[in-house]
């Protein structure tokens, strides 16, 4: 019995240990999140000046300039301030429409799953349709018709990837009621609210949260590419692929005006993909 | 004789298949007119092989499917339509246990707070009397305090059927329907769980659907066992008379595949042909290509039940014929 006890709690050290290790690159990630959070609260304190404002003796300075550490653009307004002002909108507009997606995509499929029938085959009918439609010609026609007010905007970012967040959760929901947890739950008599919210939703929430991890990224990179084309963030607000876009003019002569936002797009967008990874190894502990 | 707790009269299920890709809806019966009856306290078992209806006849006896006719009468009075909310109300009264007792408990909550979900669910006591009715119901199965704050994948096995076993009772239902409760079990935590089993229904005076394929399990715990073949009742009786003195030849086929420790004392009788697909059902008796005294009415007439001297009922137009000398002979 001792015997037992002891083995039991070596093998127990032992997962603790390897648990506790996280790797080099996760922890960078993560470090660099809250990094480009923390500069996305903090824009308006941080930023060293207005980001419409113009140093016209300046203009198209390099970086390490003694006044601009990134350099200026074409109309001497400083780099590094818009970077700031950029990286607040594009993560607002990236995290809003995430949860956006994630909760609408959720919604449907829990309805998918509990109603059945003709309810289902519309829903999943809407996912299909969603998925075959390029989701750049989709909002290039809506902004071409409705303009674009940022919280417009932010909501039909929010359309983006709905239908993986319903295809996941109407199947994940259909296999636990149909002979596991859920129908167990159903069966002692709990009402859909109870048996969606307390018990499916925190069982399939490791998938989820890594499927907004996935989500998240590409839709930074899909407002960069809509505002690349002159359709998402409208001057003279700015965003990042904004930056990207309008910088791209003077890409031989001032190459830093589009470097530094690519460079943040590609590294935020790295470090959120590679937590999300480790994420799901480490969330779905559980099954094993 | 007492009134008894669960019938079911002429209950069928029919489901629809799609044979192939563009093939036409072919209806399967899982349950075929299918009638049954289960006194206060006792013990009734259903057996048959894989896709015999069993689990299905649980599954309608606890209003969990609609039966396509027929109907269900528990303490006398109909069930209520499924998901509504006066059937999740008679879900105190009648409860369900399961063959796999890790896919039925959520991973990411404590035994304990599974224990005692149905009293939150029902709205039963205060929060502090609802921990102390869940920690004396884990007592009563055999699991003491330290398992319940336990989550369901750091338990073994029969822990886990015991908890399952706990969530199910807590409410004190009168009927439990057990679908393979003990089929996934190692055997020597069957024996453990059968008992408790058969201890708890003595205390609480349940009433047990028990659905096995085991038939050393059932003659333990059953007074009367109904057999299945192809969603059809084929024998219903006593559990000794039937197990000692088999009359339908599937029982008997049954019956002779229970391994005995020791000697062999009697010949196996080993069925020949295909084993049933519920989707081609035989004509006449669903039992007749594999039926070793098959014959010539078998293929055509489906039997009728008769009653045996001995109170069983028996679907056979074998023993039909053998009836008449068997009364000259007692």
């Amino acid at each position: 019995m001792i015997m037992m006890e002891k083995v039991s709690e070596t093998a127990a050290g032992t997962r603790k240990n390897t648990n506790r290790r996280i790797p080099f690159l996760v922890i960078a990630s993560v470090l660099w999140i809250v990094f480009v959070v923390g500069v996305a609260l903090l824009a308006d304190q941080i930023a060293p000046y207005q980001y419409t404002a113009l140093d016209l003796p300046n203009r198209l300075a390099s970086p390490f300039h003694p006044q601009h550490l990134l350099g200026t653009d074409e109309l001497g307004r400083d780099i590094l301030s818009r970077l700031i002002v950029s990286v607040r909108i594009s993560v607002l507009v990236a995290l809003g429409a995430t949860l956006i997606s994630a909760c609408f995509g959720t919604t449907m499929g829990f309805a998918a799953a509990h109603f059945r029938g003709r309810i289902e085959q519309f829903i999943l009918m809407l996912a299909d349709f969603q998925a075959a439609m390029p989701f750049l010609i989709l909002s290039l026609s809506v902004l071409a018709f409705f303009g674009n007010a940022l919280p417009l905007f932010i909501g039909l970012m929010g359309f983006y990837g709905w239908e993986r967040y319903a295809r996941i959760s109407r199947g994940l929901a259909i296999s636990a009621s149909a002979q596991g947890y859920a129908g167990a739950v159903r069966q002692l008599g709990a009402s859909p609210t109870r048996v969606y919210l307390r018990h499916i939703l925190p069982n399939i929430s490791s998938t989820l949260i890594v499927s907004m991890t996935l989500t998240f990224p590409e839709i930074i990179l899909m407002e960069s590419s809509l505002s690349f084309l002159g359709l998402g963030v409208q001057p003279p607000l700015t965003s990042l692929g904004n930056m990207v876009g309008y910088g791209r003019e003077y890409m031989t002569r001032a190459p830093w005006i589009m470097f530094a936002p690519a460079v943040l797009i590609v590294t935020t967008t790295l470090a959120i993909s590679l937590l999300g990874d480790w994420l799901r190894d480490r969330l779905d502990k559980g099954l094993q | 004789m007492t009134e008894n707790i669960l019938e079911l009269h002429g209950i069928s299920r029919t489901y629809s298949t799609r044979q192939g890709l563009f093939g036409r809806k072919v209806p399967v019966h899982a349950v075929d007119e299918v009638s049954l009856s289960l006194q206060p306290g006792q013990t009734l078992a259903l057996v048959g092989e894989s896709g015999s209806g069993k689990s299905t006849t649980g599954r309608i006896a606890l209003g969990l499917e609609l039966p396509n006719s027929g109907h269900v009468l528990f303490r006398g009075a109909e069930l209520p339509p499924a998901h509504t909310s006066a059937w999740r109300r008679m879900r105190t009264h009648m409860q369900m246990i399961y063959q796999d007792p890790l896919a039925v408990l959520d991973r990411r909550l404590s035994i304990l707070d599974q224990v005692r979900e149905p009293l939150d669910i029902h709205d039963i006591g205060s929060a502090s009397e609802r921990n102390n009715k869940a920690l004396a119901m884990l007592d009563a199965v055999g699991l003491n305090a330290n398992y319940a704050s336990s989550l369901p994948h750091q338990l073994s096995g029969g822990q886990r059927q015991r908890a399952v076993l706990a969530r199910a009772l807590i409410m004190q239902p009168a009927l439990l329907v057990c679908d393979e409760p003990v089929s996934a079990l190692d055997v020597s935590i069957q024996a453990q769980v059968v008992n408790l089993l058969m201890d708890l229904q003595k205390d609480l005076r349940l009433s047990l659907l028990f659905i096995s394929h085991d038939l050393k399990v059932v003659r333990q715990v059953s007074q009367r066992i109904a057999v299945m073949y192809l969603g059809r009742i084929v024998e219903y009786g006593e559990t000794n008379l039937l197990l000692s003195n088999p009359t339908h030849p599937y029982t008997k086929a049954l019956v002779s595949a229970v391994p005995v420790a020791g000697r062999r004392t009697r010949e196996r009788i080993i069925l020949k042909g295909e084993p049933p697909n519920p989707a081609d059902r035989p004509t006449g008796c669903a039992f007749h290509p594999r039926c070793p005294v098959v014959r010539p009415e078998c293929v055509s007439v489906s039997p009728t039940f008769s009653t045996l001297p001995d109170g069983r009922s028996v679907a056979c137009h074998a023993v039909d014929a053998a009836q008449p000398t068997k009364e000259v002979g007692i």
